[in-house]
């Protein structure tokens, strides 16, 4: 028996604090929010448009449609591995082998693929997923059940599969893909039409989303978003879309890979924040013992956090190999590593866990490949490069510190 | 509401953390409508029973009984399936979530398609808040960390009162809190038991439990020292007994 139900105040004095919301309300609300340091994605846009003005002042050809359309494809790979690192951040935790576990999907999948005898694209793509899975599970399995940190295990993993690598490749050097399919995940551009269609399909998706929350809140009497303000963040949104997908149909179309993208991002923010495992991760994150005492198994968590994070590292090796054409054994070192995960923080997410977004992934990765794009088109060195993306990881950091500071000063943090 | 059959009664329950044996041949139990008050001294012993009763450190040996049948509590969930609730010292709450989430964490409501179930979750969080009158919060979409400690212990009992429970286990609920919010928390205690649910209290405050308690457990370096009956002693007796208390001769043994 529990001592509220039955009688309902017909008047909630915590609803009447929030009630009625009017446009300008929310506004007043989301403006003494930013001031008082809960910047969002504010700070992103900022860089990004800087960048955009630094370059373009340098080299005409940086806002063009065909450098558009260029850094779509170049931000997919760590894109798509930095969404699997969101996930080990959020939960408080790392992963080093992310590097190197995408190589061994590529490879995997381009072995299974090599003719004669080579199988089907899909087969060979599912099994070099269900492969890297595989090692995600059991490097959770081997960090929780013997209570190790993961930045040791995964260290581990990154020497280890990076030798599977260099085993499987062997004498051959470099691996040609052959198989239209997977090429054409990050060599293939939608028909100008389709492009339109699916950006129809996503804003449309997002707005019915948008009412059904507010129908739902409706329905249980809460205040809800304005309608104003919903229809505002559409447009605003059709808008976006309507420019993005213009600008690359100039060029040679919106990218198949940039679907990609999307798609995760909409998947994995729904599984983070609409889910209970979603939840459970953040609780993991941000109170290991409150989880454990809520009865949450943290173990099974965590262990299918790590998979997550391998799978999508594989995903991500096998898109940049579609991009490349083949593998070598160069696949999956380099800055591969810290870019995925500095794309996470540079966007957003917190290195000390339950705090952070999936879309800080997309966000700091095209953050850090606009300078890397940028750069290559002045034709700087590699050695400035590393410097400057180093830079720009540093003041990321330092934004998220300060605001986060004057954040707890405020009582937000 | 007093019923004359225990809801929960330990028998002979002992804890070893390594060579610290934090629990020795305990016997406690539990009356539906009553206040149960579990006093003693640091590290006597106290939030280690309650770690046991929750599943979180499972008794070395001894039985466990709930509503006179034999039961075995192995993980929080069990303890939470029995119908008891457990309000503990550290709160308990994830700061990173908001009101809502913490309220139903590992409990959440779902929607087909996996989807958790926010605006009825939070229809029925500010019901219990306002059922507890505690209306202070700014919103329950606020995350916890901005929460004074008066306000995160109101959500910690609400959170324990929210479920159809039979038992609500209070870890020392008042130790951080001023007096306003001390009144509030202790009325609360006693509405629960005059609802006829079985509350076990624990406090430092011996002022507080002679307000609210029914009974009063003494523990003293993990052992059972005395049980009483409030209206039957005072305070300088159980102070007596938290200090320098003797077993009774026949452990377990009720003086009435
Ligand atoms: N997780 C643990 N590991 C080791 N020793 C513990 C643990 N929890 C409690 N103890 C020990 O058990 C004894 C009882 O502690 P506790 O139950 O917290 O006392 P109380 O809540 O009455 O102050 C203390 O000596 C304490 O140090
Ligand atoms: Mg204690």
């Amino acid at each position: 028996m529990s001592v509220e139900n039955p009688t309902t105040a017909p008047e909630s004095a915590l609803l009447a604090g929030q009630a009625a919301q009017s446009p300008s309300e929310y506004l007043q609300g989301y403006l003494k929010r930013v001031t008082s340091g809960d910047l969002g994605s504010l700070p992103i846009i900022l860089g990004l448009i800087i960048i955009a003005i630094v370059f373009q002042s340098q080299n005409q050809n940086f806002l063009t449609a065909r450098n558009f359309v260029n850094l779509i494809v170049q931000m997919a790979g760590i894109t798509t591995i930095a969404y699997g690192v969101v996930f080990v951040l959020l939960i408080g935790e790392i992963d080093l082998s992310i590097g190197y576990v995408s190589a061994v999907a590529a490879v995997t999948m381009t072995l299974l693929l090599r003719e004669p005898g080579g199988w089907p694209w899909y087969a060979a793509l599912g099994l070099a997923l269900i492969t890297v899975a595989i090692i995600g599970i059991v490097q959770g399995l081997i960090i929780t059940s013997f209570q190790l940190p993961s930045f040791v295990v995964t260290l581990a993993g990154l020497l280890a599969w990076n030798g599977v690598v260099l085993i499987m490749i062997g004498g051959a050097g470099t691996v040609i893909i052959q198989d239209n399919v997977i090429i054409g995940i990050a060599n293939y551009f939608l028909p100008p039409l389709w492009g339109w269609i699916v950006a129809a399909v996503f804003v449309g998706g997002y707005i019915l989303f948008r009412i059904r929350q507010v129908i739902a809140r409706r329905s249980q009497g809460l205040p809800t978003t304005p309608m104003l303000i919903v229809t505002v963040q559409s447009i605003g949104l059709a808008i976006l879309a309507g420019i993005a997908v213009y600008v690359c149909n100039l060029d040679r179309g919106v990218p198949f890979v940039g679907i990609i993208l999307l798609v995760f991002l909409v998947f994995f923010s729904f599984l983070a924040t609409k889910t209970p495992f979603g939840r459970y991760v953040y609780a993991v994150g941000g109170n290991k013992e409150a989880a454990r005492r809520a009865g949450i198994s943290v173990q099974k968590i965590q262990v299918i956090v790590f998979m997550i994070s391998s799978t999508m590292a594989g995903m991500g090796g096998i898109i940049l190999a579609s991009r490349l054409r083949s593998v070598d054994t160069a696949a999956g070192g380099g800055n591969l590593l810290l870019n995925a995960i500095a794309a996470a923080v540079i966007g957003g997410t917190s290195l000390f866990g339950g705090s952070g977004r999936v879309s800080s992934a997309i966000l700091g990765a095209l953050i850090i490949m606009s300078v890397e794009n940028g750069m290559g088109l002045l034709g700087l060195s590699s050695g400035v490069k590393f410097v400057i993306t180093g830079l720009v990881l540093l003041l990321a950091v330092l934004v998220d510190a300060i605001s986060r500071r004057s954040r707890s000063q405020s009582g937000l943090a | 509401m007093v019923s004359d059959k225990p809801l929960l009664e330990l028998k002979g329950v002992s804890k070893r953390f390594g060579a610290v044996q934090a629990l020795t041949k305990v016997d406690f139990f539990s009356y539906p409508g009553q206040v149960m008050a579990l006093v003693g001294d640091n590290g006597a012993g106290k939030s280690t029973l309650i770690k046991g009763i929750a599943g979180i450190y499972p008794f070395d040996e001894g039985e466990v009984y709930y509503d006179g049948k034999q039961v075995h509590i192995h993980s929080p969930k069990d303890c939470a399936a029995l119908g008891i609730e457990i309000v503990y010292q550290d709160l308990a709450l994830a700061d990173n979530l908001d009101v809502v989430a913490n309220m139903f964490l590992g409990r959440e409501r779902v929607l087909p398609l996996w989807r958790l179930d926010e605006a009825s979750m939070e229809k029925d969080c500010v019901k219990t808040l306002d059922s507890l009158s505690v209306t202070t919060l700014r919103s329950v979409r606020q995350p916890v960390a901005s929460l004074s400690g008066g306000q995160r212990q109101a959500i910690a009992v609400a959170k324990a009162v929210m479920w159809n429970s039979q038992l609500v286990i209070l870890d020392e609920p008042t130790a951080a809190l001023g007096v306003a919010q001390t009144r509030q928390v202790l009325d609360l205690v006693r509405r629960l038991a005059d609802k006829g649910l079985a509350v076990v209290l624990i406090s430092h405050n011996l002022h507080d439990i002679f307000e609210v308690a029914d009974r009063i457990t003494v523990l003293r370096l993990g052992q059972k020292v005395r049980e009483f009956d409030t209206k039957q002693t005072n305070q300088q007796e159980v102070v007596h007994a938290i200090t320098a208390g003797q077993l009774e001769q026949v452990p377990g043994m009720v003086k009435s």
